[in-house]
């Protein structure tokens, strides 16, 4: 069974149109599409930010539609949402501990060390007010953030958005980096081809519906896919 | 001198405690609850309630007191601002006027219009410094608004609670995302933020002696005033935007006119928005993108 299985999905806001898409343990899912075709908004709708008109979404064989967002982090499900979303004003540490809050009580150093393994630079910065990081720093934080909850399932919302092209190489370095350790992510980007090579599967979305799906390198060399989200 | 500055430290700690409400309330809910002056009116009469016909001693009435305005903050949130979360902040704020009259009207209705005499809770010796003497009162308010001042710094910025506080205050859905429950949050922050009005009531009183249904208005402009002088949203600025109102106010009525001291104090807020329309110590939070 999928850890994570949407079935026909539709949002009146930003009209998701019955959108069903599957991520398996230990999966790299990416959902690709181009501007408003509802990757947000299907990502905010599974994280319980948005309510659904119909459809469910079961996380781990339960279905957590009508769960309020906050409830659903602690079920294994991190967000981390598009344009970081960082605490600007709390610093570094203090932000990585708010990605921790749901594991009420108990030591959260081994976490901290995970994250600054993932992420050295969070370390030298950790006593930095968050707002003062340059723009990759706060993705970092934001991603490092997101792992503090032990997600089963950790969603990235365009984690390369408004970053330098080697920025946006680090970022996927870590994605995969991820990917090798194990851990189960659903991605949604906007750069198909770092997306899709990276991603074990993908789902390319069209005005608020799947119109195609396929592995990540099945959909690399998919004439549809290339023309109009590979540039040609 | 000397002595008008410390009664305006005094005075300027009760608006400092009052404009700590004002200010956490706005950081996190991003309104202004214009009701939160007659708050320190419920619980100046609940202190005088339970002091002047029930006989009770001076602790356990401040604490009745407190008990009573932090569940009045939780249910006023409920019943009131709660259901107009997603509302335009125009609604809320004519809904906060309207709980200010009901509070004030409910008052009315239950201890009249006629001034009520509050019984002095605070029967310490005054300090005596050389020609100068300090009223217990003061002392005592100064005091406690440190202790306040101190206690709430150390909970935003050392506590669990306090950082998810200053989380949601910034981003309620990234808050949520972390797992935090935004509407607890807020409705602790009205509970802390009530608590403190009714020790600012009973300081108030100690010091200001009448007691009406109107006692919480005035003050409580005053400290909102206090509050955006300091930055709002800012909580060293509430505390500094207090203190320097209070003694702004009483050098004013000192000095150069009793009637004119609120047109001065209104003036010096008006020029300082014109300098720095963040306010004293105001941040210009980053446009959201």
């Amino acid at each position: 069974m999928a850890l994570l299985s949407v079935n026909d999905l539709h949002v009146y806001y930003g009209s998701i149109q019955g959108v069903s898409f599957e991520v398996n343990e230990g999966e790299v899912v990416t959902l690709i599409g181009a501007n408003g075709a509802g990757k947000s908004t299907s990502l905010n709708t599974v994280a319980g930010l948005l309510k659904p008109k119909a459809g469910s979404v079961m996380l781990g064989g339960m279905d957590i539609v009508g769960t309020p967002a906050h409830k659903i982090v602690g079920y294994g499900m991190a967000l981390c949402p598009e344009g970081r979303r960082i605490f600007q004003q709390l610093t570094v540490r203090e932000n990585l501990e708010m990605g921790a809050y749901t594991r009420d009580g108990g030591s959260i150093d081994s976490d901290l060390e995970m994250v600054y393994e993932y992420f050295p630079r969070l370390k030298e910065r950790y006593k930095q007010i968050a707002g003062t990081l340059s723009g990759g720093e706060q993705q970092m934080l934001a991603m490092g953030r997101a792992l503090m909850s032990h997600p089963r399932i950790l969603m990235l919302d365009e984690p390369s958005m408004g970053l330098a092209p080697i920025l946006v190489d680090q970022i996927f370095e870590i994605i995969k980096k991820l990917h090798d350790t194990g851990r189960t992510i659903l991605l949604v980007e906007q750069n198909a081809q770092m997306a899709l090579s990276v991603a074990d599967r993908g789902y390319v979305l069209e005005t608020g519906r799947i119109v195609t799906t396929g592995t990540g390198k099945e959909l690399l060399h998919n004439d549809m896919v290339r023309k109009a989200y590979l540039g040609g | 001198m000397l002595s008008y500055l410390i009664n305006g430290i005094s005075l300027g700690s009760v608006y400092a405690i009052i404009a700590l409400g004002y200010t956490m309330v706005y950081g996190i809910a991003k309104m202004l609850n214009f009701a939160h002056g007659d708050v320190i009116m419920i619980g100046g009469y609940m202190a005088f309630c339970s002091t002047s016909y029930w006989g009770w001693p001076a602790v356990p009435s401040v604490l009745f007191s407190i008990f009573v305005c932090t569940i009045l903050g939780i249910i006023i949130e409920r019943l009131a601002y709660k259901p107009l979360r997603e509302a335009s902040s125009l609604a809320v704020l004519i809904t906060a006027i309207g709980v200010s009259y009901f509070l004030q009207n409910a008052a009315l209705l239950i201890w009249s219009s006629n001034p009520k005499a509050f019984p002095s809770m605070i029967n310490l010796p005054n300090l005596v410094i050389g020609d100068i003497q300090i009223s217990s009162v003061a002392i005592v308010t100064i005091a406690a608004s440190i202790i306040i001042m101190i206690a709430l710094t150390l909970f935003t910025s050392k506590t669990r609670l306090g950082k998810a506080m200053r989380a949601v205050s910034e981003d309620k859905g990234a808050a949520q995302l972390m797992g935090i429950n935004v509407n607890a949050t807020i409705s602790m922050t009205f509970a802390i933020g009530s608590g403190l009005a009714a020790i600012a009531g009973v300081l108030l009183c100690s010091a200001y002696p009448t007691l009406m249904p109107t006692t919480g208005a005035m003050p409580g402009i005053k400290a909102f005033t206090a509050a955006v002088f300091g930055g709002i949203g800012s909580i060293p600025g509430a505390m500094l935007g207090g203190i320097l109102l209070g003694i702004i106010e009483i050098f004013a009525k000192a000095y150069i006119s009793t009637q004119l001291s609120d047109a001065i104090v209104f003036a010096v807020l008006i020029i300082v928005l014109i300098v720095k329309p963040t306010g004293l110590l105001g941040k210009k939070m980053p446009e959201k993108v």
